[in-house]
């Protein structure tokens, strides 16, 4: 397979664009606006074959996607940040309906202060809603698992709506080398369309998103829970399968130098690769280090979690989203869940909040504390780390961006 | 691995270069990654970029701290800007400048400095203050493992045969000053 050179969000776009979709609607946020834009390239100049809407928000733009969905059309869309909170209540409506659409969301940090830069606050913010969640931790990834998510996203026994989330600037915005299959492979594992559950048809009419009775809304809830159960089958073997075809094979967790591991790293996204650059550094020293990178988010895989983690007396997670009064935040809450009973002492880590950079050298503290911690010289963690000055001094911005 | 820091100001089309450096690094047959930091994509604005080139997969996705190069679109970016900071001991600058290497401020730790006005050059020869792919053209001539050819290639593709020319004339005009022996 020929190697090829994309950002994160120019890999997107291909696969979107390998997908056909029928009606595309987009509104353009940083850092996901080259996105919008290559779609609407895409459409101008014939290499998509289909109608590009043009919309005045993100609430309106997946609003058109689920009305365009439910004609029976493949549809596509991006977001990023608050552009995906405005979107909240439609999202909603998109996993309630069971229209199974795949959206690339860029990562970026919520307001206020406002940023423009990558955390994982806002799809976390939407981790609730009913969507499926990829966090990609290369461009390459991008590609496969956006081509993977339409697979698992349309299966009939999941129909449940995917995001495809990628960090902002780290990846949307990072050229790297990328296999990509042709249009003919693509389309041969993607394939057609094919409307299921709820549609629009005047020779077929039903009711879409009326008044549900308390009677029977939580027997509409529970389709879903199903629907969630069966994913996490259907995207190993859809993965599987991609595998057999492609030569890579998507993954749902990650597992890197567990097994004879005295500390780990649980992580997500583009932050996956530098910690594993600490690791390697880190195993030369002869520190039994390890990591676990979560791919998909939800369904959670709790019981590959614990399996991989069983056996390794500390654990810490890092999450890129500040939890503001959870017990923990919510990759930490989720694997402390996983590893209930298991005997690993689990702690949470807080940082790369808008976009500040996790160095190597931020991995190695933050095993550092891990191993204090295995050693007995500590008995807990700082779980916000590289916090600068006296934070609480800050009020208004101070330097001007 | 060799790691190289960006610093221009938005409209000097450093995201661009470095991509197209990216492109030239794996069209030859290595790995190679570019990751640009920038806020508001206003004009002028500094805009920092981030690239690795390798034999095999890159892991980091971070920022380069301890660059064995740095290339610095804009001179005046030296006063704003911690454009040295963490440069590798032996490392290299290429600087688009007017001025003369005695009128710099170079860090201790510099080993080779390439200089060129590359703003000149690009209204001379494209028309517009545009430095990125003259710049190209130093950097080429600078650090090791590039095809300049497949570099050119890439630049005609992109932007034509002025800048494929403005790229040449950057190889051929930078001064290579080596600052230390060996």
């Amino acid at each position: 397979m020929p190697f090829r050179m994309f950002d994160g969000n120019g890999a997107a776009v291909e696969a979107i664009r390998m997908a056909r979709p029928g009606v595309i609607a987009a509104y353009p946020i940083t850092p996901q606006s080259s996105i919008a834009e290559k779609l609407s390239d895409c459409v101008a100049n014939g290499q998509i074959d289909a109608e590009y809407i043009r919309v005045e928000s993100e609430h309106s733009a997946m609003s058109v996607c689920v009305g365009a969905c439910l004609t029976g059309v493949r549809v596509a869309t991006a977001t990023s940040s608050v552009g995906l909170a405005l979107m909240h209540e439609v999202c909603g409506v998109t996993s309630g309906c069971r229209l199974p659409v795949v959206m690339p969301v860029v990562n970026r940090s919520l307001v206020a202060p406002w940023s423009l830069w990558c955390d994982h606050q806002d799809t976390m913010a939407e981790r609730d809603t009913g969507w499926l969640q990829f966090y990609c931790g290369t461009v390459q990834e991008v590609l496969d698992l956006t081509l993977c998510a339409y697979r698992i996203s349309e299966h009939q026994d999941v129909l449940t709506p995917s995001m495809v989330c990628l960090d902002g600037f780290f990846l949307s915005h990072s050229m790297q080398k990328v296999s990509a299959p042709t249009d003919e492979e693509a389309w041969d594992f993607v394939g057609p369309y094919v409307r299921r559950n709820m549609y629009i048809d005047p020779t077929d009419v039903m009711f879409v998103n009326d008044l549900c009775p308390t009677s029977e809304y939580t027997e509409m809830r529970y389709q879903q829970k199903v629907g969630f159960e069966r994913a996490a089958d259907v995207a190993r073997e859809v993965f599987d399968e991609y595998g057999r075809r492609f030569g890579r094979r998507p993954c749902t967790v990650e597992k890197y130098l567990l097994d004879d591991a005295d500390i780990a790293l649980v992580t997500m996204g583009s932050m996956s690769g530098t910690a594993k650059f600490a690791v390697n550094e880190l195993r030369r020293q002869g520190v039994k280090a390890g990591l676990l990178r979560i791919c998909m988010f939800r369904p959670f895989p709790a019981g590959e979690i614990r399996e991989a983690l069983k056996n390794v007396p500390v654990v810490g997670v890092v999450d890129r989203s500040a939890g503001l009064g959870a017990a923990q935040p919510p990759a930490a809450t989720e694997v402390s869940a996983a590893l209930r009973g298991a005997g690993c002492r689990v702690f949470s880590f807080v940082g790369g909040l808008a976009g500040r950079d996790i160095s190597d050298g931020a991995f190695k503290g933050l095993y550092s504390e891990l191993l204090d911690v295995f050693e007995g010289q500590a008995q807990s963690v700082n779980t916000w780390f590289d916090l600068k000055g006296d934070p609480m001094a800050l009020r208004e911005v101070d330097i001007i961006c | 691995m060799l790691e190289i820091r960006f610093h221009g100001r938005g409209g000097q089309g450093t995201v661009n270069a470095a991509q197209l450096l990216a492109k030239a690094v794996v069209a030859a047959g290595g790995y190679a990654q570019f990751i640009p930091a920038f806020g508001v994509e206003r004009k002028g604005s500094p805009v920092f970029g981030y690239f690795r080139m390798d034999s095999g997969t890159i892991w980091p996705k971070t920022q380069v701290y301890e660059p064995d190069g740095v290339v610095i679109l804009d001179d005046s970016l030296i006063r704003a800007v911690p454009v040295f900071e963490g440069l590798r001991e032996g490392g290299f600058v290429v600087l688009n400048t007017a001025l003369d290497v005695r009128e710099l401020a170079l860090p201790p730790q510099a080993g080779v400095c390439t200089l060129l006005d590359a703003t000149d050059i690009a209204r001379e020869l494209i028309g517009a203050e545009i430095p990125n792919t003259v710049m190209l053209g130093a950097l080429a001539r600078t650090m090791p493992g590039v095809d300049a050819d497949i570099l050119a290639g890439l630049i005609r593709g992109k932007y034509g045969e002025k800048n494929e020319r403005a790229f040449r004339a950057g190889f051929g005009s930078a001064q290579v000053l080596r600052l230390k022996e060996g």
